[in-house]
């Protein structure tokens, strides 16, 4: 369950955690809103952070810019 | 070492094959990796937290790790009740694995509802000893590594590539693990949920003098059980 396909799109687990963002939350608060296992939520996070659409500080993360537009379309 | 010798050692042609075959230790911290799996990049530590089967099969469109990943996803929801996830393996590419969990869907009507490692290199196959030589050099034995939520190994069982596991068997050592985490006890031979547990034996003779009073249901002072 990668977070970003082979062509760039974002995948649905993508986009659930994404939307579950829209406070800055930890990994087990995106598990807990997501129903996704805690460690796809923590896997698909770092991809994310990777791409630049999440970023993190204090355990918290949070949409970027980038993440807010993904999340969005 | 003279530049003559330094030139005439082999250069490995990946990684793994410089690394020496190991064995995790009971007890020790699990070796930690990355590794390309069937649900995106997976690591180790994002388990933490949780328990975590990791296990071994030989190869992908073989028919005894078929029976195994249906008996596998047959106790996944089981094993999830009781905070375990779990993580397969084997030597092969992610488009592989794709294909045979796509094919266990079409012909047995199984989903398999866990991550597998596509581990073409052998990286993760030689950290964790997976390879036994001596049976294959190509195929992972069958092996299974129960890492607790700290990621200590717990416990490690290995068959033979000509023997499917017994997944009840996987499930009893879960619930035996977590048993002796929570009540502080032993578990005897064959012990199944429910049944009594073994107190740990006194270390002093007063303690043991102690325990022959205490209630429990000894056979002897260094032999006593207790219903949980």
């Amino acid at each position: 369950m990668a977070c970003i396909g082979s062509q760039g799109e974002l995948t649905e687990s993508a986009h659930k955690m994404l939307s579950s963002l829209a406070r800055p939350s930890t990994a087990e608060d995106v598990a807990e809103r997501t129903s996704l296992p805690l460690f796809r939520v923590r896997a698909g996070l770092r991809e994310m952070m990777e791409a630049k659409l999440v970023e993190m500080e204090q355990s918290l993360y949070r949409l970027t810019e980038s993440g807010r537009s993904a999340g969005q379309s | 070492m003279s530049s003559q010798d330094a030139s005439s050692t082999p250069i490995p042609s990946h990684p793994a094959e410089s690394t020496p075959a190991s064995l995790p230790r009971l007890g020790m911290a699990a070796p930690p990796f990355e590794a390309v799996t069937t649900h995106g990049k997976i690591r180790l530590e994002d388990f933490r937290g949780s328990w975590l089967v990791l296990f071994s099969h030989p190869a992908d469109f073989t028919p005894v790790c078929t029976t195994e990943f249906i008996a596998f996803a047959g106790i996944a929801s089981e094993l999830r009740r009781r905070g375990v996830e779990l993580l397969g393996l084997s030597i092969d590419s992610p488009t592989s694995h794709i294909a045979w969990a796509l094919n266990i869907k079409e012909k047995f009507g199984i989903e398999i509802p866990f991550p597998i490692i596509a581990d073409s290199n052998k990286e993760v196959a030689t950290l964790y000893g997976m390879l036994s030589p001596g049976e294959s050099k190509t195929e992972t034995s069958r092996c299974v590594f129960v890492i607790d939520p700290d990621g200590i190994v717990r416990a490690m069982i290995y068959y033979p590539l000509t023997t499917g596991r017994n997944t009840d068997e996987i499930l009893r050592l879960i619930d035996a693990l977590q048993t002796t985490d929570k009540h502080k006890v032993a578990t005897p031979a064959n012990w199944k949920p429910g049944e009594k547990a073994i107190v740990p034996p006194p270390t002093t003779l007063e303690e043991a003098e102690a325990r022959l009073r205490s209630g429990l249901e000894c056979t002897d002072w260094y032999f006593c059980k207790k219903a949980l």
